[in-house]
């Protein structure tokens, strides 16, 4: 990746209130957990089709900001509102998380992998699409006696399972039991799982967590395919800069559960409060994602 | 001395000598005033004679004994880890192989079940034996659905037995029901109460579900001993009709047509045990298909991904709720049916025979088969149910046979006797399929 391609994000990034309503709406979001504010009066918009980045120090509040996004947390105050194209106007903190899956399509992936480990790839993608499935087998009554609406529905949905499973350059071990593979594959199945769902909002919790340089690179690229090519909204909890800083169009940066700066990625990284709260202030190194040769090299000899 | 460096490094020859002498010298501690010093009766008085040759025999048994056992356990690990990495080597290609033997073991198993009560037609023993033995496997095929697919332990399975066989009690001798009619009438009634019991439960998981599931058994229970005028008390309930092949009974010749004067058979009272023997043969396999076959649907797939892990299913959209109460629902049911076709086979029911010992067998007929094996069950039921009957010539010591034999299964063979997992569906037969 050179320093065109370095640019390309600064270039892409519009500020995502400029154009049609946000896809999401989060508005004066706190959680309070006991004496601990968790989130404290977060407002956020998330584009369609945009790649949204969330950072801040551990303990700043990102997770918990997608527990309470994801039905998992009911927030203490404030609203998500989800614009949904067919479903019209959701507000996820009144749903159950697997409502917010189910209906809203917003899905998540978990910080410490969560996959159905004795199960293997394929099923731990076909049990993602348990719901279109369940209703094609009439509460299993059309599925017991193998009738054909169930087998066309089973097909169908092994013919996604097995294509994201292509693209994702996991078909190879589609038979194998999900736990028993290598932690960066695993991190993969949970997106390729995720993505089964049929997600309208992805939300990714520390996708490249454990992943080597060359696994980061692929991972960059696999978002930028989804936001960019499929159309799906992206919301990203991320420590590796590399990252964040080369796919988001908008970064929000969050500290002590409050939005201490929003912007693109250029402007998040020059500025001070960002600057101060995540790298420290005596730090001479550079502004994260300007990254060291070193790593650059590396990402280009992996593509 | 870690039994990690055991099993990775022969020991020296001076290291297994200390390890035998200071096992040797225990024994030696012990044996001093155990063995070395006795008392004799002298002419009325108590002396205390010394034995040393015997100590010291002793002494010296122990001393060989240690050294062999020792050298016999690192010989055991060495061939164990060789053959471990020989399988694991080959484990590729075996795997297609297994799966293959255990579907060949199933059929001959149900070959065997088959033709058991031609063979032994007039051994009622026999027969009586395996009819036991299927009972507890339909249950363990039940218990299979919450516990082994759904992961919810379940200590209170024998409720949902009880209340089966309870519905067919109460609706045969008050409304002069027949057994299939009783039978879905029985099942959905078991049903219900598996939604009751499992609707509270909702929240709990492991530890905590185990009590509250201990907990209903044993309230079933108590009802049915306290509430006598719906259950009659501990008196149970008596003179529960056999079930009939289809209208015709099992009688001895007489004004009506029987199952033996329609079909101009000589009439036996073995016709009916063996008649029995194929009733529960027959919902077992309906029950073996029916589980096995929803163990590939939606369903079946989200109990699995429920017993992996719960949030994950709740972030792939699945209700929990719904998924757990058809899994309390669908294994109640089972046991349901397996109820009434024990309170047909006995004649006799009262709530002795639904105590938490119950639970517990067929829970551990489960865990030892491998939680979700099919076959496994059969081979723990078996194991479970004939151990007992083979232990008969020790008397009171069979169940101290039973427990070695459990804990022998448990530590051979922890995942159960069949741990494997079968997949549900595979992508290469898919795209053979195709």
């Amino acid at each position: 990746m050179n320093a065109a391609a370095n640019a390309t994000p600064v270039a892409r990034a519009a500020n995502p209130v400029d154009g049609a309503q946000p896809l999401l709406r989060v508005d004066r979001l706190s959680m309070r957990f006991g004496g601990l504010l968790a989130i404290d009066d977060l407002s956020l918009d998330v584009a369609a089709r945009r790649i949204t980045g969330v950072i801040g120090p551990n303990g700043a509040g990102k997770t918990t900001f997608f527990n309470c996004l994801t039905g998992f947390y009911k927030p203490t105050l404030g609203s998500i509102r989800l614009n949904h194209p067919q479903r019209g106007l959701l507000r996820l903190e009144k749903m159950a998380s697997h409502q917010v899956a189910r209906r809203a399509q917003v899905v998540r992936t978990f910080q410490n992998i969560r996959l159905f480990p004795q199960m293997t790839v394929l099923e731990n993608l076909i049990v993602a699409q348990h719901n279109a499935l369940q209703h094609a087998s009439r509460f299993s009554l059309a599925g017991l006696f193998g009738l054909p609406g169930y087998r066309r529905a089973e097909t169908a949905a092994i013919a996604k399972a097995v294509g994201w499973l292509e693209r994702l350059k996991l078909i190879a071990h589609a038979d194998s039991a999900a736990g028993a593979l290598p932690y960066g594959m695993q991190r993969r199945i949970e997106i390729a799982r995720a993505l089964c769902v049929d997600p309208l909002l992805l939300c990714l919790d520390e996708p490249a967590a454990g992943l080597n340089p060359r696994e980061s690179a692929e991972l960059n690229e696999l978002l930028k395919h989804l936001a960019g090519d499929e159309g799906i909204a992206i919301l990203l909890i991320e420590h590796d800069m590399s990252v964040v800083m080369n796919v988001s169009d908008h970064v929000c940066v969050l500290n002590y559960g409050r939005k201490i700066a929003e912007g693109s990625p250029a402007e998040v990284q020059r500025d001070a409060n960002v600057i101060k709260a995540y790298l420290g202030e005596e730090d001479g190194e550079e502004a994260p994602g300007a990254h060291p040769p070193a790593n650059t090299q590396t990402v280009e000899n992996a593509r | 001395m870690s039994a990690l460096v055991f099993a990775q490094q022969p020991v020296s020859f001076a290291e297994r000598l200390r390890d035998a002498a200071a096992t040797a010298f225990i024994a030696l501690l012990l044996g001093v005033p155990m063995i070395g010093l006795t008392t004799v009766d002298q002419g009325g008085a108590l002396r205390i004679a010394t034995r040393w040759p015997a100590l010291f025999a002793f002494v010296g048994v122990c001393f060989a004994g240690r050294l062999l056992l020792r050298w016999g356990i690192d010989y055991w690990r060495a061939q164990r880890q060789s053959a471990a990495r020989a399988a694991s080597a080959a484990s590729a290609e075996q795997q297609p192989a297994t799966s293959l033997l255990l579907r060949r073991a199933g059929w001959l198993a149900l070959l065997v079940a088959l033709v058991l009560p031609i063979v032994f037609a007039d051994n009622r023993y026999v027969v009586d034996t395996a009819t036991t033995v299927l009972i507890y496997v339909m249950l363990g095929w039940g218990l299979n659905v919450v516990v082994g697919l759904a992961g919810l332990l379940d200590l209170g399975y024998v409720a949902f037995y009880a209340v089966g066989a309870y519905t067919y009690g109460l609706l045969a001798t008050q409304f002069g029901w027949g057994f299939w009619q009783a039978l879905p009438v029985a099942g959905a009634m078991a049903a219900t109460f598996g939604i009751v019991l499992g609707w509270p439960t909702l929240r709990l998981r492991g530890d905590y579900l185990a009590i509250v599931t201990l907990g209903f058994g044993e309230i079933i229970r108590v009802i049915l001993v306290n509430w006598t005028e719906m259950s009659g008390g501990p008196n149970g309930i008596t003179s529960i009709p056999r079930p009939s092949f289809f209208g015709l009974p099992f009688k001895p010749p007489g004004d009506e047509p029987t199952f033996a004067s329609f079909f101009g058979l000589e009439y036996s009272p073995h016709q009916r045990i063996i008649f029995l023997y194929y009733l529960i043969l027959a919902l077992a396999l309906l029950t073996n298909l029916f589980v096995s076959r929803l163990r590939k649907l939606p369903i079946g797939r989200a109990w699995e991904a429920m017993r992996e892990d719960e949030i994950a299913c709740k972030a792939m959209g699945i209700n929990a709720r719904n998924v757990k109460l058809s899994a309390f629902a669908l294994g109640a049911m089972l046991g349901g049916f397996a109820g009434v076709f024990f309170a047909a086979r006995q004649g006799f029911i009262s709530p002795e025979s639904f105590t938490f010992n119950e639970s517990a067998i067929i829970l551990a007929i489960v865990v030892l088969g491998g939680m979700g094996s099919q076959l496994g069950v059969v081979l723990a039921s078996l194991v479970l149910v004939l151990l007992p009957e083979l232990g008969r010539d020790f008397a009171e010591y069979r169940m101290l046979l039973f427990g070695a034999a459990m804990i022998l299964i448990m530590i051979w063979k922890p995942g159960g006797i069949l741990a494997r997992r079968e997949p549900t569906l595979a992508y290469r037969s898919a795209e053979a399929g195709r």
